[in-house]
């Protein structure tokens, strides 16, 4: 993984000098709130319901043991002993004191870690697939692409006060793990006589008004990577807008100008950019990508065939969790494991800092040293021996982070909520919890096959809901929490959002709705092949309409 | 009716590194010319009033131009002949077009002259305004803000990506002489 040289530890260091001094004028009253606010959130801090939230920039979802061991040691010291993976591949601490910040940051500054940028209107965190360095499918590891655009979007001058947020993301691979689709910029790495570049695609969002991103480039040579996002910047950045915080994404922008006419603006943009300093040179690329050369992995046997035989025997608990929770690796004789952490009647994506620890530690002894966030708010082991998967789940499973359910109904993303968030309207992580302990049983969730859930306590869209297979949208009805059903959306390649499929139901009517809409599934796909997502658009909403409110 | 925030003058402002007295007079569109010294005015005003302020420089005295937000580097560059001075005036500090602005101004359209900002300036965003190619500062409210603004200016001793100040990391000398800390 990428390792800080002295400029990139002094850059850190100076930040948490810099906050040090803006927490200290804040407090001497030498500041406004309201001019500490983009401070603040540009180091990740938001004030919440009850108290501040601080959310760690995790680059691309890469932590080595040693920063686990840091994230679990904050947790006891500055928290209450948890954490909470985003869906943005980062960590997030809901109760840190606002005196308490600047240690943190230096804490984690130690362990070449910050939270710059996990917030505010800003370039956020770059996201990649949770299966780099590692998938089947892979064309080329993204990350190295990401550490070129975390790097050049730290501290960028011109770019720290965009309309609004910015959101970027790469997948080297053909299946889409890292939902480019609803991005701000997506790109796909692809290859073109020979060439190395990436596609680019502009404009995906959920929120309000929920958006997939519009291509406007087929093929952008890598050495251009940096102009031609700087290029789509400084167009969003003099013309998106800034009179209603809900019209400011580049997703309005692009609605407004049509694919053509934002294409056109970017291109001439880039024009007069692309051949200045801003083009990469072979050399940085090489630098860069040192950093993320393979673990020195054993020759060993293929184990494909050992880890099926194994998933078939007596043991149905650790068989189980081989069928869900492990997924080939490129490299024979190795596995990759995802880590739950969506335990029965848990909240999607909390660790406790003992969990965090001994995560660490199995990281250390059995995966190289190293654990990537997911952002569906799971864990990644990328790297263990397949001999030795059974010491990896009994491990989990005492570390209660076992639970084998990934892919499935139960493995679904949550926002905060009204538990947390200032601008909810409906409470999201009781519900996921309902739905976790009242679909607790592995043959029925094997059944079910792969489907996701994603659940929002606003119309903000932390949770995902419209790209989930089934979302979840928290309504406030005269101060009831009401939640409203939506099908058929996707996050994947073939991304598509979901419709709402009718009058929303109440807090103790939403899990049965759900059992009601997977029950239909059941009973009417044509074999366990057909996925949800592919009855859904097979049959639409009507049967579904008609089983959930024909009665009323 | 005065633009919010804006300082006058004389006034302490920070420029070129340093914090200096100055006495740039902002006027409103609707003020009279003063008979002596350096006035900034808007752009209707200097295109209105050209002949006058073309004359008063002809005199010996400066004119500059305060653009808003809302002005581009491209409507700006086509002024730069008739001034002495371009002030970016920030009417909230969120409205961050004016980083583009200045950086383009002094890129594309080889803008040597000073570039000031003036209006709602908070300290902390002075060490990217300068990387933009901003060089003088003013500072409203009480002292300390602009002594925190010249403290910003030193905030980082490096940056990544290239803007006026210095080219991108990665095309800087060796990263490996990174100086001892
Ligand atoms: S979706 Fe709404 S309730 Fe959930 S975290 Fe985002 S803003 Fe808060």
């Amino acid at each position: 993984m990428y390792q800080y040289d002295a400029i990139d530890q002094q850059i850190v260091d100076e930040r948490v000098a810099q906050f040090r001094d803006q927490v200290g004028r804040r407090l001497r009253g030498e500041i406004t709130e309201n001019e500490f606010k983009p401070l603040r959130l540009q180091n990740g801090l938001y004030m919440q319901m009850h108290a501040y939230m601080l959310r760690v920039a995790i680059p691309y979802g890469l932590l080595s043991s040693e920063q686990v061991r840091k994230l679990a040691h904050i947790a006891r010291t500055y928290d209450r002993g948890y954490g909470h993976f985003t869906t943005r591949q980062n960590i997030q601490y809901n109760w840190p004191r606002l005196v308490d910040v600047p240690d943190i940051l230096a804490e984690l500054a130690s362990v070449q870690m910050h939270a710059i940028q996990t917030s505010g209107n800003c370039v956020r965190n770059t996201t990649a697939d949770h299966l780099a360095g590692v998938a089947r499918d892979e064309i080329e590891d993204p990350r190295p692409y990401c550490e070129i655009i975390r790097q050049w979007s730290t501290f960028h001058p011109e770019f720290a006060f965009l309309p609004r947020k910015f959101k970027i993301a790469v997948t080297g691979s053909r299946s889409d793990r890292a939902a480019v689709r609803v991005h701000d910029i997506g790109l796909r790495i692809v290859e073109q006589n020979g060439e190395r570049g990436f596609e680019v695609l502009v404009g995906g969002g959920l929120g309000r008004t929920p958006r997939v991103t519009r291509k406007i480039r087929e093929f952008l040579p890598r050495e251009h990577l940096l102009s031609y996002i700087e290029a789509v910047l400084r167009v969003y950045n003099q013309h998106g807008r800034r009179d209603n915080k809900y019209k400011a994404r580049i997703k309005i922008l692009v609605d407004a100008l049509g694919a053509d006419g934002f294409r056109e603006q970017v291109e001439a943009e880039w024009a007069l950019i692309k051949d200045s300093a801003l083009r990469l040179t072979d050399e940085e690329f090489e630098r860069v990508r040192g950093h993320f050369a393979p673990p020195p992995y054993r020759t060993l046997p293929d184990s494909d065939g050992a880890v099926a035989a194994m998933s078939l025997g007596t043991d149905r608990g650790f068989g189980n969790w081989l069928k869900q929770n492990v997924k080939p690796h490129k490299v024979p004789g190795y596995s990759i494991v995802i880590v739950s952490c969506k335990p029965t009647g848990g909240a999607p994506g909390d660790v406790t800092a003992d969990q965090l620890d001994g995560l660490a530690n199995l990281a250390e002894t059995h995966s190289f040293g190293k654990i990537t966030v997911t952002h569906t708010q799971n864990a990644v082991l990328a790297d263990v021996e397949s001999s030795r998967l059974r010491e990896v789940w009994q491990r989990l499973t005492e570390l209660g982070l076992a639970n084998p359910n990934i892919g499935t109904v139960t493995d679904m993303i949550a926002c905060p909520g009204l538990d947390y968030c200032n601008l909810a309207n409906a409470r999201s992580i009781p519900v996921a919890q309902r739905i976790s302990t009242t679909l607790d049983n592995a043959d029925y969730l094997y059944d079910l096959g792969d489907l996701s859930l994603k659940i929002s306590g606003c119309i903000n869209a932390c949770g995902h809901h419209h790209v989930g297979n089934i979302g979840i949208l928290g309504i406030d009805k005269s101060g009831e929490e009401f939640y409203q059903l939506m099908l058929g959306g996707s996050a994947g390649e073939d991304a598509s959002l979901g419709k709402i499929i009718g009058r929303a139901f109440p807090s103790d009517e939403i899990v049965e709705a759900l059992e009601q809409v997977l029950a239909l599934y059941i009973e009417r796909r044509t074999s366990p092949e057909e996925s949800f997502v592919a009855f859904y658009r097979r049959v639409g909403a009507a049967p579904f309409k008609e089983r959930l409110y024909a009665s009323a | 009716m005065p633009l919010p925030k804006l300082t006058s003058a004389p006034r302490t402002i920070l420029k070129s590194g340093k914090l200096v007295a100055d006495a740039w007079v902002h006027l409103g569109d609707d003020d009279a010319l003063p008979a002596t010294g350096d006035v900034l005015v808007s752009r209707e005003r200097l295109l209105t009033q050209a002949e006058e302020l073309a004359a008063r420089r002809g005199a010996g005295h400066r004119v500059g131009v305060r653009l808003t937000t809302e002005d581009s580097a491209q409507t700006a560059a086509e002024l730069l002949d008739r001034v002495d001075l371009v002030a970016l005036y920030v009417p909230k500090f969120a409205d961050g077009r004016f980083f583009t602005t200045a950086r383009l101004l002094r890129e594309r359209h080889g803008y040597q002259g000073e570039l000031r900002v003036c209006g709602d300036v908070v300290p902390d965003q002075v060490f990217y305004m300068h990387r933009c190619g901003i060089d003088a500062f003013e500072v409203p409210g009480p002292r300390y803000r602009l002594e925190a603004a010249l403290k910003a200016l030193g905030t980082f001793s490096e940056s990544y990506q290239g803007a006026l100040d210095s080219g991108p990391r990665y095309r800087r000398a060796r990263r490996s002489i990174a100086r001892a800390s």
